[in-house]
């Protein structure tokens, strides 16, 4: 589904992701984790065609299709979702107003019609109800005095009725209490199913225990230092990554 | 600036003017026009029209016609409320009053609707005490012009205590001339002790000709009075439009104004406050989306001369091509107005390289004991908002669409008359989709 090939990017100028190869199947969850700059949000928001994210080499295909090509909203009709570390809050918009105009445009890219306002009302209910929220968070502006936990749950629910193939869930634990944290893994992994892939962004361990990855890849200083299964992350949690940093550094 | 069109229209109608049988009306009239003819019309080189001028004005040719269009065929005039039953509307072509396409409906006891002529007609005594009380400004060239030219205008009188529960839309039609117009409207309104209106004045167009139109409107707010006053500003974008209004408001009352202008070539507003007795209070809002070529001008000033009142003004504004904004708000402290609670904001956002926004927010305060803020901010769309929406699916113009829609939106929605949301809203909808392609 996603296939990245030493992938070099740059921020400022300044190169962060310096040579990514990462393969993810439909079906599979991968995790990836780093230490704090080490380029994670970088690699996702290269990912999602953000301005000022600029890849300078390699290659990123989804679907068979060069991603590095396409518009932002190109990429999420294509089925790309980035569940974003910090969701923005904009004013003025209701949340429903942004979750049909976005579901429409998606479907209109994936060549589907468009809901009426019955039908949209109709899956929203659905979704939520799904995601146990109420339905108070969606009459408010985007984000707009959402708590943290809200705006995670927000992510995921943007998620559930986009139903993106690829979703890209960056840091979603952090900033989150346990409880605050289950209920979004809940919800993702309501989310899950064997055509739609996971690439899950963290810097710790414990969001993997109820997310349960295939398998887990550590960044650091802009390359992936090490593969491996689930048991890479327990490795992580014990050690810490100063493994990586220090090896990287050389 | 010359004067020359305006003599020549003084000239030409001094005589069929309404009320020059009036002694005191004619010398209101002539005293006007003397100050006028001295000042000539605004030029940059005055302190207030610094970023604005009429040259565009002097050069178009206007004519002044004096007489009403015989037939105009319009089976009625557009509505910005849901339901055209359960409000008043008067009507005005080209300046002049059509009763034929006005509706007032029943009034309370107490209230009086109707135009200035026939206010003039039937109590030229009420008009004479309040007919340039408050427009009192003599550096105010347009309005003096306004003065000495006036035909014709809404006037909206209540007797204390009279609530006025359905609200009043002031539709003026322009453009419906065989030539180019300009013309004088004067309004007045008199809200006597706790009496209560909402007014709604719709400027629109309906021919291809362009037009100026230079309002003067005065209004007196007694202990306790509310009015909102609210005005959409859509005219033909080869029209001109000046506004000149006079607000004073007495203990305890409010004046409670929001203006929206999607019209014109060239516009000012230019809205004049006292904060006359303690406890008044004024909002002072406004909100724009101007493109190609379009000059918007709000000129604001408030004056807080009594201890303990409250105004806030918050103007916003989309600006697009090489349009250009002005936004100038004064607000005076006076040495005895303690506790004064008194903010101003203005906000733009630039959607061309070319478009302008000269802010000039002012305070001026002379006493020691008040709470008072302003600002002005310009820039483009929140980037990671834009970036957020369009991860969503959502294509670049329209999130663009929404963005400035939502902007402005705020505003909107905080108006006290919701009914008139849903229009106010749709004129946003309408400048977006025309902008949509080059947005
Ligand atoms: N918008 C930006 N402008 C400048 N530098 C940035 C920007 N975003 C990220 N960086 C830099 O890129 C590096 C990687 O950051 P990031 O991808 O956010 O790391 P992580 O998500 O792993 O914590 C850091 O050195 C950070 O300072
Ligand atoms: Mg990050």
């Amino acid at each position: 589904m996603l296939e990245i090939k030493n992938l070099h990017a740059t921020v400022d100028g300044k190169e962060i992701l310096k040579g990514i190869d990462l393969s993810v199947n439909a079906g599979e969850i991968h995790a990836i984790m780093g230490p704090n700059g080490s380029g994670k949000s970088t690699l996702s928001y290269v990912l999602t065609g953000r301005e000022g994210y600029e890849a300078t080499e390699g290659e990123v295909l989804f679907k068979g299709r060069n991603l590095l090509d396409m518009e932002p909203e190109q990429r999420a009709g294509a089925g790309v979702f980035l569940a974003f570390q910090y969701p923005v809050e904009i004013p003025g918009v209701p949340n429903t107003t942004f979750l049909k105009e976005a579901l429409n445009s998606v479907r209109r890219a994936r060549g589907e019609d468009e809901l009426d306002a019955m039908q949209f009302v109709k899956l929203v209910r659905e979704k939520t109800k799904m995601l146990h929220m109420s339905d108070d968070m969606l009459k408010r502006a985007v984000n707009v005095g959402f708590s943290g936990g809200e705006k995670k749950r927000n992510e995921a629910l943007q998620m559930a009725i986009l139903e993106p193939s690829l979703a890209i869930l960056d840091e979603t634990d952090s900033g989150l209490d346990i409880d605050a944290m289950k209920t979004v893994a809940d919800s993702v992994n309501l989310l899950r199913r064997p055509d739609n892939a996971l690439l899950v962004i963290t810097h710790y361990q414990r969001l993997l225990d109820y997310i349960v990855p295939d398998h887990v890849h550590v960044l650091a200083h802009g390359r992936i230092q090490k593969s491996g299964g689930k048991e890479l992350a327990l490795e992580l949690e014990k050690s810490g990554y100063a493994a990586f940093t220090e090896t990287a550094a050389a | 600036m010359s004067t020359e069109t305006f003599t020549e229209h003084y000239g030409a109608l001094r005589d069929a003017l309404p009320g020059q049988d009036l002694p005191w009306l004619s010398r209101l009239r002539a005293d006007a026009f003397a100050r006028f003819a001295e000042a000539g019309l605004p030029t940059p080189r005055q302190e207030s029209w610094k970023y604005t001028s009429l040259r565009p004005i002097e050069k178009a040719g206007f004519g002044a016609d004096g007489a009403p269009r015989a037939c105009i065929s319009i089976d009625r005039a557009p509505s910005l409320l849901p339901s055209a039953s359960d409000h008043h509307r008067l009507v005005f072509v080209d300046g002049h009053h059509r009763a034929d396409l006005s509706t007032v409906g029943p009034l309370p006891e107490g209230a009086e609707l109707t135009s200035l002529r026939e206010m003039l007609a039937k109590d030229p005594a009420w008009l004479e005490a309040h007919l340039g009380a408050q427009a009192q400004d003599d550096s105010q060239a347009l309005l003096a012009l306004n003065t000495a030219m006036m035909m014709n205008g809404f006037v909206l009188r209540l007797a204390k205590g009279t609530v006025l529960h359905d609200p009043i839309e002031v539709v003026h039609l322009g453009g419906a001339g065989e030539g180019p117009l300009a013309y004088h409207p004067r309004n007045l309104v008199v809200l006597e002790p706790g009496s209560q209106a909402t007014l709604i004045e719709h400027h629109t167009h309906m021919g291809e000709q362009p037009y100026y139109a230079n309002s003067g409107t005065e209004v007196t707010l007694a202990e306790g009075a509310v009015l909102h006053h609210y005005k959409l500003q859509a005219d033909a974008l080869n029209a001109f439009h000046t506004a000149t209004v006079h607000a004073e408001v007495a203990a305890g009352a409010l004046y409670d104004a929001f203006g929206m202008t999607t019209g014109a070539r060239l516009s000012r507003n230019e809205i004049a406050v006292r904060l006359a007795g303690e406890e008044a209070n004024c909002h002072l809002n406004g909100a724009y989306l101007v493109r190609g070529e379009q000059h918007v001008d709000n000129t604001t000033r408030i004056d807080h001369l009594v201890p303990n009142t409250a105004c806030s003004e918050i103007f916003k504004g989309v600006i697009d091509d090489k349009a250009r904004a002005v936004f100038q708000g004064k607000i005076t402290v006076h040495r005895d107005a303690q506790h004064t609670n008194g903010h101003q904001l203005s906000k733009v956002l630039l959607l061309s390289d070319q478009a302008e926004i000269d802010a000039k927010p002012e305070l001026e305060i002379y006493a020691d004991d008040v709470v008072c803020s302003h600002g002005a901010t310009a820039g483009d769309l929140d980037h990671n908002a834009l970036f957020y929406l369009r991860s969503r699916g959502i294509p670049e113009k329209a999130a663009r669409a929404m963005l400035i829609e939502a902007f402005l939106a705020e505003s909107v929605h905080n108006i006290a008359a919701q009914g008139l949301c849903p229009a106010l809203m749709s004129s946003i909808g309408h400048w977006l989709a025309d902008r949509r392609g080059d947005l």
